[in-house]
């Protein structure tokens, strides 16, 4: 007796010829219809402007968005950068004191200056708007994820390093199959954790003059409409408590 | 996430290669986890290129090269005639404003987040009032520092007090939380012995409590101390005293050997408080 099931075989064309005539219908009453898909993708845009007026967006909405994309921005950039500055200075893995000290130093002379301080700088250079602050963003985050990483790629277990280097491996491979693995989730929570400080931080450079959703607080006090403060205020709360709580949950599936 | 790089496995083949001596790949994922891990990829390069979408790039403004030149310079020669000017107007004292702005602010953060963080362990108040005491913590961090030194400036009117406060009250927002951490990972056998003998609730966090975690709560506090000694430097801005407003003023009007001298001594302070704190909080630590 044998456990197989017996499927009866399918009866192919009228399958087919089924499937087909259904095509048929449909297509053919598209035709009939003179239903043109280029038009419908062309005339999308005219459809969204009619529902942004009949559901119009705050006029918070605009700079809060700005604000994200500068925390993003800034965040994305600086733990990009920090990475390779993070394993210059990291004293297991390259160990040359006359690349390591300075940096070092210079990165601690990153982190004692405010953002604020530099988005004022960076505003005289390239002037108002958004860019002067998502440089000053980097800046902070490069500083902070530089500093946080390569104090735990100095905590690694040097067994893995070890081995690999006994097997003949250079730096970049040790770097890639030895210390990468290890610190990986702790370089992500850094960069949370920088991306958190940033989003507020993004909120009040408007200040200055950098763009986000400071300029509208700025306005909103300058002109004492403090209801119009409220409302900022509670817009800026609820995204920050989103964005924690987001990050949270990124952090504890890492770990 | 890295279920690919599990150490173990690396230990137990001890890293094969192949014949030509090139190390082989970690083991391979399964196809739900390599389209996971695409997805997990796809939304990260969405979000940060929606992010660079947002970037309004104008250009250099067209005096540039004469700001950085002349910002340059003026690091080379700073107006130390600010820093030496004692009266009210110079350097030294919006200097020493800002240090007293941040440990009085401190201090007050410091004692206003006891009761927030006793709220907020779940091992002293069960899990539903903890909940709510986080809750509160977390409302309190997320409340912008210029604004409640703005909502300050208008009780106080503009000067220190308003910075000592608005630090003071923002500080709890993650003090508490660092100190109901702390709270919540003590042992409980010293309170639990002297709830048993019937000791009142105020004894018990000033005999059982409070002696356990205070290195900690004070290790915190220096901590939160470092950051306020630079949050103080930007509440100026708003006119709630301290270095901010000299500098903000010296930027915008393009004075830069004075902001130079300001960013050089900021720098020097906050290294120098860096260190002399990190020093006592590895002391505490270690218990010596």
């Amino acid at each position: 007796m044998s456990d197989r099931i017996i499927v009866p075989p399918p009866k192919r064309l009228g399958q087919t010829l089924g499937i087909l005539t259904v095509i048929l219908v449909i297509v053919a009453s598209a035709i009939f219809a003179r239903f043109n898909i280029i038009e419908v993708i062309l005339g999308l845009q005219r459809g969204g402007r009619i529902l942004a007026r009949m559901f119009p967006l705050p006029g918070w909405f605009g700079p809060l968005m700005e604000t994200l994309q500068m925390a993003v921005t800034g965040t994305f950039w600086g733990a990009l950068l920090a990475f390779p500055i993070a394993i210059l200075s990291a004293r297991n893995i390259v160990d040359v004191p006359w690349i390591r000290v300075p940096l070092r130093f210079f990165l601690n002379i990153l982190r004692t200056i405010p953002a604020m301080v530099f988005a004022a700088m960076f505003v005289a250079i390239f002037g108002i708007g958004n860019f002067s602050g998502v440089i000053a963003l980097v800046i902070f985050s490069f500083g902070l994820v530089a500093k946080l990483l390569f104090e735990s790629i100095e905590a690694i277990d040097e067994g893995q390093v070890e081995a690999l280097r006994s097997l003949g491996a250079d730096t970049l491979t040790v770097i890639r199959y030895a210390v990468l693995p290890q610190i990986l989730p702790q370089y992500i929570s850094y960069t949370l954790y920088a991306f958190e400080i940033n989003v507020r931080s993004a909120a009040v450079l408007g200040y200055v003059g950098a763009g986000g959703i400071g300029q509208l607080f700025e306005r909103a006090l300058a002109w004492r409409r403090f209801h119009e403060v409220g409302e900022l205020v509670i817009v800026s709360f609820v995204v920050v408590l989103f964005l924690d709580f987001f990050s949270a949950k990124v952090r504890r599936s890492l770990i | 996430m890295s279920k690919g790089f599990e150490p173990k496995i690396y230990y137990r083949t001890a890293f094969p290669m192949d014949s030509e001596g090139r190390f082989l790949v970690p083991p391979a994922l399964s196809r739900t986890e390599f389209m996971g891990r695409i997805l997990n990829y796809l939304i990260m390069a969405l979000i940060v290129i929606w992010g660079l979408a947002g970037l309004q790039f104008k250009g250099i403004m067209q005096t540039a090269a004469a700001t950085v030149e002349s910002f340059g310079r003026a690091f080379i020669q700073p107006d130390f005639s600010y820093l030496l000017d004692t009266t009210m107007d110079g350097l030294p004292w919006a200097l020493l404003e800002t240090i007293s702005i941040a440990v009085a602010g401190t201090f007050v953060s410091a004692l206003l987040s006891l009761p927030f963080a006793l709220m907020a362990s779940e091992n002293l108040v069960g899990p539903r009032v903890a909940a709510w005491g986080k809750t509160i913590i977390t409302a309190i961090r997320t409340f912008p520092e210029l604004i409640l030194a703005l909502l300050f400036i208008s009780v106080v009117g503009p000067g220190a007090s308003a910075g000592i406060l608005a630090l003071g009250v923002h500080s709890i927002g993650m003090l508490g939380k660092l100190f109901s951490e702390a709270i919540e990972a003590m042992d409980m056998g010293p309170k639990e012995a002297l709830e048993s003998c019937g000791g009142r609730p105020m004894e018990v966090l000033t005999r059982a409590i409070l002696p356990q975690v205070s290195p900690e709560l004070i290790s915190f506090t220096l901590y939160r101390f470092e950051i306020n000694m630079r949050a103080a430097a930007t509440l100026g801005l708003v006119g709630a005293g301290g270095i901010g407003a000299p500098l903000i003023f010296a930027i915008n009007g393009r004075q830069w050997p004075r902001a130079a001298i300001i960013i050089l001594v900021l720098v020097i302070t906050v290294i120098l408080i860096d260190n002399l704190s990190a020093a006592i909080r590895k002391r505490l630590i270690s218990g010596r």
